[in-house]
């Protein structure tokens, strides 16, 4: 006999019938700890900072510092053309948002405690990345308006303009893995910080984000150009008009940036998913 | 009438070189108050991990509700609940919102406001967790482990950091939940909490089991006597055994160091008188001589030799 026939009467009183005793579903328990760590931020405003005000003033300081001395051949000039490249940077510093998030929770016992509950354990990693993507989306929606302000604009169509956003997500969703493996590897929110700076500010402005290639040293021009963030700076360019025009000798990926970066989408993903996953469940086993 | 809640056998986990769980074996009733308890470091969390199905046992077997909570854990975990020691908090978020986020986790939570009143955190629903007390983040945590209606909690540490009117709340709401048929299972190091509190006790020592009973059992229901001598001067070679002689075969004599012994055993008016006749004819002058009932700390010393010091 189990015990869910007892008629468990607890702490209510008089006699409860205990229902049968289920697990809840992968997606309510994912959105249950999104929506967690979305209260945290409420709790904590200040960890929006990094999506609010560090972009704006990423956009005006690089608009009117650079813009004055690099001439770009589009009709808003160097700041239209920019903020393709600071949405850019600003997603793949997802990584860096998850990262912290993950390593501050392993830290804390919070991952502990989520795992005594009787949940699957990828609501964790789920839940954080459906609150990371989030998080960018706000980044993604101040940095265009403030984008709006400076005289950015869309010149495409509704199609073009949603793809290029869909691209920048699709970028924040595999550098969740990024996140995720850092996060898991790392043993505090320290090393996380001095891991992340150190490799994501070299690759995300040895690209043509903020400056074109075309006057690089060719060395210096090749790597820019192979980096992914080039692409995918490129695609959104191309995709909201802000481009000027193409080199005929860019590299190969910047000649259909669109696909190259959809093709690396999923290279990152495939590769750093599992060993995410592998680092995270070896960090939590112990 | 139905298999033991909990049930472990032959137990073994070492971390490096350092055997944290040696051969344990011991079993928890059904709706029953069980403590374990121990020395910090007699492997009493590693144990309660082990349950839980955070830990893998690397010897020996660990059942839960007839479940193996390592390799069946995603049925066992809806059974369950647990309260850490310490933690899975984080700073910000306030208490009340905290528990629904758990009970959120659940399928058939119990009322969160209902849960939240009984464990006295009233005023305390909406002070973000870092302000709270560490009784007040105790009883938090203690109703998460209970939101979800398991048919078996485990405790670690109930009562660690609270005030004494807290421990005793929690302790009432501990004997509740016990009358509602749920299983508890705690870890203590606390004597009093165990004697108070539990139906039965493990004592479990450097990851051994030393002794198992209910408290009642363990101290022989109060006939059995202790006295403490602690005299002015060294007593001579061979005085254990000569005490021993003097007051009989039941009665068991530990010298706990040069002036001081421990008397444990069937006990009467001419005991005492004994022992200072004792003392007289072997020229060692008590300087203190307690007789008291045995208590769960003398039952310790008596088998470990050691004082529980916490």
């Amino acid at each position: 006999m189990t015990n869910i026939d007892q008629g468990h009467r607890l702490i209510q009183r008089p006699v409860l019938e205990r229902p049968e005793i289920v697990q809840t579903s992968l997606l309510r328990q994912s959105l249950s700890i999104a929506r967690r760590n979305l209260i945290h931020i409420k709790r904590m405003p200040e960890m929006l900072l990094d999506v609010t005000i560090q972009p704006v003033i990423f956009v005006l300081l690089f608009a009117y510092v650079f813009g004055s001395s690099i001439a770009i051949e589009t009709e808003a000039g160097y700041k239209a053309w920019l903020l393709g490249g600071i949405m850019a940077q600003t997603v793949a510093f997802s990584a860096f948002i998850v990262a912290v998030g993950l390593t501050a929770d392993l830290d804390k016992g919070i991952v502990d405690r989520m795992r005594s509950l009787p949940i699957n354990s990828a609501a964790v990693l789920v839940g954080r990345s459906m609150s990371s993507l989030l998080h960018s989306s706000i980044g993604l929606v101040v940095m265009s308006l403030t984008g709006l302000l400076i005289g950015w604009r869309i010149h495409t169509n509704v199609v073009d303009a949603a793809l290029g956003y869909l691209l920048l997500l699709g970028w924040g969703f595999a550098m969740i893995w990024v996140g995720i493996w850092v996060g898991s590897a790392m043993r505090s929110v320290e090393a996380v910080n001095g891991v992340m700076f150190a490799t994501m500010f070299p690759i995300t402005f040895l690209a043509n984000t903020f400056a074109p290639t075309d006057n690089m040293p060719t060395w210096l021009r090749t790597i820019a150009e192979w980096n992914p963030i080039s692409s995918l700076t490129q695609a959104v360019r191309e995709l909201w008009g802000n481009d000027q025009p193409l080199h005929a000798d860019a590299a190969l990926p910047l000649q259909h940036p669109v696909l190259a970066t959809l093709i690396w989408i999923v290279v990152i993903t495939a590769i750093l998913a599992p060993l995410a996953i592998r680092t995270f469940n070896k960090r939590t086993a112990s | 009438m139905s298999e033991p809640a909990v049930l472990i056998s032959g137990l073994e986990m070492q971390y490096g070189d350092k055997r944290a769980v040696d051969g344990l074996s011991m079993q928890v009733h059904r709706g029953s108050i069980t403590a374990v308890l121990g020395p910090n470091g007699a492997g009493k969390t590693t144990t309660l991990e082990t349950c839980e199905g955070y830990r893998r046992p690397q010897a020996g077997t660990v059942r839960v509700l007839g479940l193996d909570p390592h390799r069946q854990r995603a049925a066992l975990l809806p059974r369950i609940g647990v309260m850490l020691q310490a933690g899975g908090a984080w700073s910000g978020v306030r208490a009340m919102e905290m528990l629904d986020h758990i009970a959120s986790l659940h399928a058939h939570p119990l009322d969160t406001v209902m849960l939240h009143d009984r464990l006295g955190l009233g005023d305390c629903g909406r002070t973000p967790y870092r302000r709270l007390s560490g009784g007040q983040q105790q009883r938090l945590g203690l109703a998460m482990a209970l939101v979800g209606r398991p048919e078996l909690v485990f405790v670690d540490e109930p009562t660690a950091g609270m005030d004494p009117q807290a421990r005793r709340t929690t302790w009432e709401l501990l004997e509740e939940i016990r009358g509602d048929g749920v299983t508890v299972v705690l870890t203590t190091h606390h004597m009093d909490e165990a004697e108070r509190l539990a139906d039965q006790i493990h004592i479990i020592d450097r990851g051994r089991l030393i002794a198992s009973g209910s408290p009642t059992d363990l101290t022989s229901g109060g006939r059995s006597a202790t006295i403490r001598l602690v005299v002015t001067r060294p007593f001579p070679d061979g005085a254990p055994e000569s005490l021993r002689s003097a007051l009989g075969p039941e009665t068991e004599v530990t010298q706990l160091d040069d002036r001081s012994m421990l008397i444990t055993g069937p006990a009467d008016g001419g005991t005492l008188g004994t022992v200072s006749r004792w003392c007289e004819k072997h020229d060692v002058l008590p300087e203190s001589l307690t007789l008291g009932r045995a208590t769960l700390e003398d039952v310790f010393l008596r088998l470990t030799g050691r004082e529980l010091v916490t």
